[in-house]
């Protein structure tokens, strides 16, 4: 998978495919977060082949829904439980982010995971991802944010855009 | 209350509701069209203006609140904002306004020139200069 983009959160619903033997065949459901509704079809039956003895060829899947975030104007601190392969074998990891919406934490943690262990998208599987209550955050960088009376100033200002190439004076890191 | 620098809802100004991270917080403008939304740090840059509601307050009180402080009239008052004003006016100049704006020049200059040779006449006269 290449995680493009900001990842969206999908539900999606298959099953094995009914036969003479078995008319009824149970659903599987699945939360994937993926670029778009096609990638999310594909980690689903990824997914479920290694869980399941079925796959694309022998299942159907019955649907696949975009969901939206319930309160995308509540900040929450999501921990996320992932399983991963480094170089040297597959590890289980917790990791927390302090985001709005899901789609949003689980894209910073493909980022990070990215950044800090190289992990690659298609080697990384979500296991669990769920909104944490501020007393139950493990991770110190995300505890550091429960502060009622937060404030921190910014020190260096850099600015990226705008202003000439040669300049006549320094620019200035200091201002509000 | 910030004035927001960069980005989708850039020259608008709006207040800061709540800190989401290092990099984003949560700003929230219903006075000046901004809706509820993350915004990163590095694109706002902080006013004078100081609003007190509680973090997360609704977008509601976020209203009452700005209403009431008269943010918006402040905001316009201020000298940043009459300066980026300025800016754009400058920068929306069509031909025409940089010829007026030439010849005001021009004119001032000369009213300016005027007084400045009279008083050095008058003080090299007077053996002063």
């Amino acid at each position: 998978m290449r995680a493009k983009g900001t990842l969206r959160e999908f539900r999606v619903i298959g099953r094995k495919m009914p036969t003479e033997n078995e008319p009824e065949t149970p659903l599987y459901r699945m939360r994937i977060f993926a670029p778009d509704a096609v990638v999310a079809k594909s980690r689903f039956w990824y997914f479920l082949r290694q869980l399941r003895k079925f796959k694309k060829t022998t299942g159907e899947i019955v649907s696949v829904e975009e969901i939206k975030e319930r309160k995308p104007l509540q900040i929450k601190n999501f921990g996320i439980w992932l399983r991963y392969d480094s170089r040297s074998g597959t590890h289980n990891m917790y990791r927390e982010y302090r985001d709005l919406t899901v789609s949003g934490a689980i894209t910073q943690c493909y980022r990070d995971m990215g950044a800090r262990h190289r992990a690659r998208a298609h080697s990384i599987q979500i296991i669990r991802c769920e909104p944490v209550a501020a007393s139950k955050c493990r991770r110190p960088l995300v505890q550091q944010m429960h502060d009622s009376k937060i404030k921190f100033p910014l020190p260096c200002r850099v600015q990226k855009q705008g202003g000439r190439l040669v300049k006549a004076n320094r620019p200035g890191t200091y201002f509000q | 209350v910030a004035y927001l620098a960069d980005g989708p809802e850039k020259g608008k100004i709006a207040a800061i509701v709540n800190v989401i991270d290092q990099n984003k917080v949560l700003i929230d403008g219903p006075t000046s069209g901004v809706t509820r939304q993350a915004y990163p740090i590095k694109q706002i840059h902080l006013t004078a203006m100081k609003v007190n509601f509680a973090f997360d307050a609704p977008t509601k009180i976020v209203r009452k609140e700005l209403t009431e402080a008269k943010v918006d009239e402040k905001w316009a008052e201020s000298s940043w904002a009459k300066r980026l004003e300025n800016k754009a006016k400058r920068v929306a100049m069509t031909d025409f306004d940089r010829f007026k704006l030439r010849k005001a020049k021009a004119h001032r200059n000369k009213i300016i020139a005027k007084a400045l040779n009279s008083k050095k006449k008058s003080l090299r006269k007077a053996g002063k200069l």
